[in-house]
């Protein structure tokens, strides 16, 4: 308890800071070298009854919401992951969209104007979007936030403040495989390269070749959205958090770095928002070039 | 106004259930004043800790309705009266008796902390620190060690077992505030790793959710703390950076020999501490028998040590009874 903190004078007996140490020290009173560590004892009796929780309140809703969502949203990804198809509106269209879930189209079952003049992996005849989703996969799977959401509401662990774990044991993330969540900062610095792609990508969409050249659509707007969301997302991420600043001790020797730190903290304590808001945008856009690449109707051009 | 049903949690470490006492409803009170009023009337015997009423001391944390709080601090207004307010003891320690738990868990991993080790000084011997060096450790300087934290974290409070190994939130934030402490030169980010439990941490945020003093725990101590650990054990740049510039790390046993428990007593200590002279001081006053006797009891006898005898015949005895 805070207010019961003893006194500790006489610490470093003959240490430059001791106060009154004279007389402690003459004392033969057993001395801070015979302090042993207390081993902590286990298995103690516990009071309260033994139940899996006392809340009333309905603690479930919010893992509830999140395990549907997630769930949701994998099983979205999964499906357009393995269309193939529909995920660029080219020439035909007079149109440059691609969907974020293929971007970079760099492998050789691309279509073809989804593409750069080269292919970087022309052998690859699977998907694009298992490329174009590697990246932002790692980087959600690790992200800080998302581990809190789905150790909760997918892995029970625990489903919710005061609500017993739903495992026996538990080592946390400190084995194998879950010591790997460590590896989120290369996740992130991967993700910011995907930014940029998806940054140009967006730019681009504002070619509409063969219908005036340059201008805004619909669908333009759209992965403008995307790229912004992604941005907002990646840069309130804790790793970037640390390596923009949080590392420095001594913040007045590194003024650039505290500042940055001030910023991206900012961004930081609305990480969650940004992490939904992403992931809704991503979708809304996969579906938006989705729809427009089948025919369903056509991307309206605004000016 | 009408009536208020609490259901208390009465029992020590032989077994327990819960009591109901229905108490007339006053406006404006708190769940420990409601408490008060059973111990006036129905139940003078009902154990619990209080010491400030005023969010302050940290003394008086259990569940109310199954939610670690602190019980000056929750309103009876704001929890629903239909049904009885269900108040039980902390869940992760051990019960003394009915709401009062035996915390030392708690003392016991902070007397495992390396302290601050500052270092040199500047030429004039003294220390400066600009107010942006600090400001980030005084959020956690507002801890009033109510110990919610470290109660709701599933680590502990689910899996018993953890415990040896697990320094918990509260500890953490501590370990956060020395890591980035302008002056200090410790590293202890390998006994955060190997024996305090960072990696055991999933970062779910209870105890964020229960801080009265609303510290971000997670998000300003346990993910940073996360992070550096990361640029000592897992981040290959950062290995070879130390390589280049041949700073070595050390290792988790090297700095748990900062520990406190190898260098600093602690209040147990000083209540071991108070005992030897006694004892000391009967030796050599050898004509006191009284005070002979007294040494080797524990706390209840302590107040010899301060008595006229000893304290005439040994200056230690005044030391220890002050
Ligand atoms: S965030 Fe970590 S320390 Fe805090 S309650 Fe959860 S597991 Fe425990
Ligand atoms: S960090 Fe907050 S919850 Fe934990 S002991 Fe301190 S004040 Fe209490
Ligand atoms: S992206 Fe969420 S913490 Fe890094
Ligand atoms: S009595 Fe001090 S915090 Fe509640």
């Amino acid at each position: 308890m805070a207010c019961c903190r003893v006194d500790r004078t006489g610490r470093h007996p003959g240490g430059p800071g001791g106060s009154e140490p004279e007389k402690e020290d003459k004392s033969g009173v057993s001395t801070i070298d015979d302090v042993k560590p207390i081993p902590v004892t286990i298995g103690g009796v516990r009071g309260g009854p033994a139940v899996r929780t006392l809340r009333r309140d309905p603690w479930w809703k919010s893992p509830a919401f999140t395990f549907v969502v997630l769930t949701l949203f994998v099983a979205y990804t999964v499906w357009a992951v393995f269309q193939n198809a529909d995920y660029f509106v080219g020439l035909s269209q007079h149109r440059d969209l691609i969907s974020p879930l293929y971007s970079p189209c760099i492998v050789g079952s691309c279509v073809p104007g989804s593409h750069g003049s080269f292919l970087v992996l022309h052998w690859w005849m699977l998907t694009p979007a298992l490329i174009g989703l590697s990246g932002p996969g790692l980087f959600r799977s690790t992200c800080y936030y998302y581990r809190k959401a789905y150790y909760r509401s997918f892995w029970q662990s625990p489903p919710g403040c005061a609500v017993a774990d739903g495992h026996k044991r538990y080592t946390g993330e400190s084995r194998f495989p879950l010591i790997l969540q460590n590896i989120h900062r290369y996740a992130w610095y991967v993700a910011i390269a995907w930014n940029v792609i998806l940054t140009i990508d967006a730019i681009m969409a504002y070619r509409l070749p063969g219908d005036g050249g340059i201008g805004v659509s619909v669908g333009s707007l759209v992965l403008t959205a995307n790229a912004a969301a992604l941005w907002m997302y990646s840069l309130s991420c804790h790793a970037c958090r640390h390596v923009t600043g949080g590392h420095v001790n001594e913040f007045s020797k590194a003024p650039i770095r505290h500042r940055l730190w001030k910023v991206v903290s900012k961004l930081n304590a609305i990480h969650m928002q940004f992490a939904w808001i992403s992931l809704f945008v991503v979708v809304i856009a996969d579906a938006y070039v989705r729809m427009v690449a089948a025919g369903w109707f056509t991307d309206p051009k605004l000016f | 106004m009408a009536d208020v049903t609490m259901r208390v949690w009465r029992g020590d470490s032989a077994g327990g259930d819960f009591a109901d006492y229905t108490m007339p409803a006053v406006e404006g009170e708190v769940v420990l004043d409601v408490l008060h009023r059973i111990q006036a009337g129905p139940a003078p015997d009902l154990a619990c800790r209080w010491n400030c009423k005023a969010g302050k001391c940290g003394s008086c944390s259990a569940e109310i309705n199954g939610m670690p709080r602190l019980m000056c601090m929750t309103r009876m207004d704001e929890l629903p009266t239909e049904e009885p307010v269900v108040v039980a003891p902390m869940k992760t320690f051990p019960i003394v008796r009915d709401l009062v738990t035996d915390v030392s868990f708690n003392y016991v991993m902070a007397r495992q902390l390396p302290p601050l080790k500052p270092k040199a000084p500047e030429a004039d011997g003294t220390y400066r620190m600009q107010q942006v060096d600090v400001e980030r450790g005084q959020e956690f300087r507002k801890c009033i060690e109510c110990f919610l934290c470290q109660d709701v974290c599933h680590v502990i409070r689910d899996h018993e077992e953890n415990k040896p190994n697990y320094a918990g939130p509260r500890l953490f934030i501590r370990y956060m505030e020395l890591e980035s402490h302008p002056l200090d030169t410790n590293d202890r980010r390998e006994l955060l790793r190997q024996r305090m439990g960072i990696g055991l941490c999933n970062i779910t945020k209870c105890c964020t959710e229960v801080c009265p003093e609303h510290i971000k725990i997670t998000d300003n101590a346990i993910i940073p703390l996360k992070e550096r650990v990361v640029d000592g054990s897992y981040d290959p740049i950062a290995w070879l950076g130390r390589k280049i510039m041949r700073r070595t790390k050390r290792s988790a046993a090297e700095v748990a020999q900062d520990a406190p428990a190898f260098t600093a007593p602690t209040s147990e200590d000083r209540l071991e501490r108070q005992t030897v002279p006694v004892a000391v001081g009967a030796a050599v006053g050898a004509g006191n028998p009284a005070a002979a006797s007294a040494g080797p009891g524990a706390g209840p006898s302590e107040p010899a040590g301060g008595t006229g005898p000893t304290a005439a015949g040994d200056p230690f005895g005044t030391d220890a009874g002050a």
